[in-house]
């Protein structure tokens, strides 16, 4: 009884946090919204015995995905009258997207794979049993293929953002750092007999 | 579970959670005492020691003139936001003490087994801990923006980069503690250095603990880098914040102080374990707090003896010096332990293997 009541707070409260992101005049309460929505599908997956991870989507979405998004949009000038310009021409398109997604949904929660067989009655874990070690083993042997290519897709994307960023300018001044630090006082004064 | 026994349960809750945060409030107002103490100690002047016996109810004095002071909320300032940042802040700071092991107890024998002293006994507690901790980071940028002023805006942009930079470093740094333990769990980490000073890791990873160390103190803005109180910068995000709500923010800072100070005791210096295993007759929390209370004297002490950084040596630090050096011991650690004849040195802190 009690999982279920807190089945239905994160899950509302994740639902509501959603309609806020998209329905939130102001950019920033969108972006606290949208934080809101990841605590509380972290706490969900907690709820799965996922423990693992729900706290790295708090650490990795919460603590360093959105903190840029965050930074991003604090400098940007976002005029919400010209956003909302074309909400009517769109209103049909989104209705269909929104009206199938929500069909297939009810298809899916009504098909009995949810309500019946081994996911339904399924039980708890034992505190032995560490999902940590359990994921690790998994993606270190038998999908350690796929995880080193996405590896390796970040490590592309990591070097494209510095070649896209940098710019050596012939008039920028560096500074170097250990000449600064090695620096003695008698580089520096001079005495002069007066 | 009856609707009695929920109750008892919350109850039992709400203690442990009153349990760890009023001495946490305690004793960040007395960490504040202490400060003036060592620091007039050691600058050879006297301190506050006006109010109260040997001043000791300074802190008290300071907190009732904060919260009878105006708190004054900008004209145009976001408030809602301006309001919740204070809180943001605050709240990462204590709920990350949920899953601190203050050390192991049996209740003089009344159980049979030993419980972990937490409130929390999570699986993945080293996680926990580094998610909250990096969420105080938006109680900076919301003060900073919700201000709607642009000193406090690029105080929070500045006090973020700083905080993110060295994040990373200090994710690594618990990196090479995961290597060793062989688990998330702060209980088991402790219990893997079981045995005395010998068995601690801050003999094999002694340079991550002062990257863990020297990080936690850029990610609290403590002295070397406190950038949010430089005068010539016009102080950080928290300049338009005065009276109670100015309060709670330092109150965050100094109790995620006393948190770097805590982890940094139970990932690196064996947490609730005597130096020698024959003192471990005495209870392991005073280990642990003895521990702790000597790196907040290390916080203290300096603050009172280095200077401030300047805002690209930090940068330099935290990217070019930290991240490498950490990346590098964590390849160190990687070829100990699974190069044959190197495994046998490092077996002795794996005890588990």
């Amino acid at each position: 009884m009690l999982e279920s009541a807190f089945f239905y707070m994160f899950g509302g409260l994740a639902v509501l946090a959603a309609m806020g992101v998209v329905l939130a005049r102001n950019t920033m309460h969108s972006v606290m919204f949208l934080i809101f929505c990841f605590f509380n599908a972290s706490g969900l997956f907690f709820m799965l015995d996922a423990e693992f991870l729900g706290v790295i989507l708090i650490l990795v979405y919460v603590g360093a995905v959105m903190v840029l998004f965050m930074f991003v949009i604090m400098m940007l000038e976002i005029n919400t009258a010209v956003l909302r310009e074309g909400f009517t021409r769109y209103l049909p398109i989104g209705a269909l997207v929104a009206g199938v997604l929500l069909i297939e949904f009810i298809a899916a929660a009504h098909s009995g794979i949810f309500t019946d067989g081994v996911r339904a009655t399924a039980e708890h874990l034992g505190r032995d049993v560490n999902n940590t070690v359990e994921i690790g083993k998994i993606l270190y042997t038998k999908y350690l293929l796929g995880f080193e290519i996405a590896a390796l897709v970040l490590l592309a994307a990591l070097v494209g953002a510095i070649v896209l960023t940098i710019r050596s300018r012939k008039d920028a001044k560096y500074q170097n750092i250990s000449a600064q630090v090695r620096v003695r006082k008698e580089d520096r004064l001079r005495k002069v007999r007066m | 579970m009856s609707g009695l026994d929920m109750a008892a349960q919350a109850g039992i809750w709400a203690l442990e959670i009153l349990a760890i945060t009023v001495p946490v409030a305690l004793s960040v107002a007395y960490i504040t005492y202490l400060e003036r103490r060592v620091i007039g100690w050691i600058q050879v002047r006297k301190g506050c020691n006006r109010v109260g016996p040997a001043g000791l109810l300074q802190p008290l004095a300071d907190g009732l003139k904060l919260f009878l002071k105006e708190t004054t909320i900008p004209a145009r300032a976001n408030k809602f936001l301006f309001v919740l940042a204070p809180i943001l802040s605050l709240t990462p700071a204590l709920v990350a003490y949920a899953v601190v092991p203050f050390g192991e107890t049996s209740l003089f024998g009344l159980w049979d087994e030993p419980h972990v002293m937490a409130v929390a006994h999570l699986n993945v507690g080293l996680l926990y801990i580094m998610a909250v901790s990096s969420l105080s980071i938006y109680g900076v940028l919301m003060a900073g923006w919700a201000s709607n002023s642009k000193y406090p805006i690029m105080g929070a942009m500045r006090s973020t980069c700083q905080m993110i930079s060295y994040e990373i470093s200090m994710g690594f740094a618990l990196v090479t503690v995961m290597m060793l333990a062989g688990s998330l769990d702060l209980a088991d980490i402790v219990r893997a250095q079981q045995g005395g000073i010998l068995h601690w890791y801050m003999i094999p990873l002694f340079p991550m603990l002062l990257v863990y160390f020297i990080s936690g103190c850029a990610e609290v803005g403590r002295t070397p880098f406190d950038l949010t109180e430089t005068e010539e910068l016009v102080s950080g995000y928290h300049v338009e914040y005065s009276g109670m709500w100015f309060a709670t923010f330092s109150l965050a800072e100094y109790a995620a102080m006393i948190m770097i100070a805590l982890m940094t005791s139970i990932l690196f210096l064996g947490g609730w374990y005597a130096p020698i295993p024959a003192l471990d007759v005495i209870p392991g929390t005073f280990w642990l707090l003895a521990k702790t209370g000597f790196l907040v004297f290390l916080f203290i002490w300096m603050r009172a003896t280095f200077p401030r950084y300047r805002y690209d040596q930090m940068m330099r630090l935290g990217w070019k010096v930290f991240l490498p050096w950490t990346l590098a011991w964590i390849a160190v650690v990687g070829i100990f332990i699974y190069t044959p004849g190197l495994d046998a040195i490092i077996n002795f802190w794996m005890p588990w293997r």
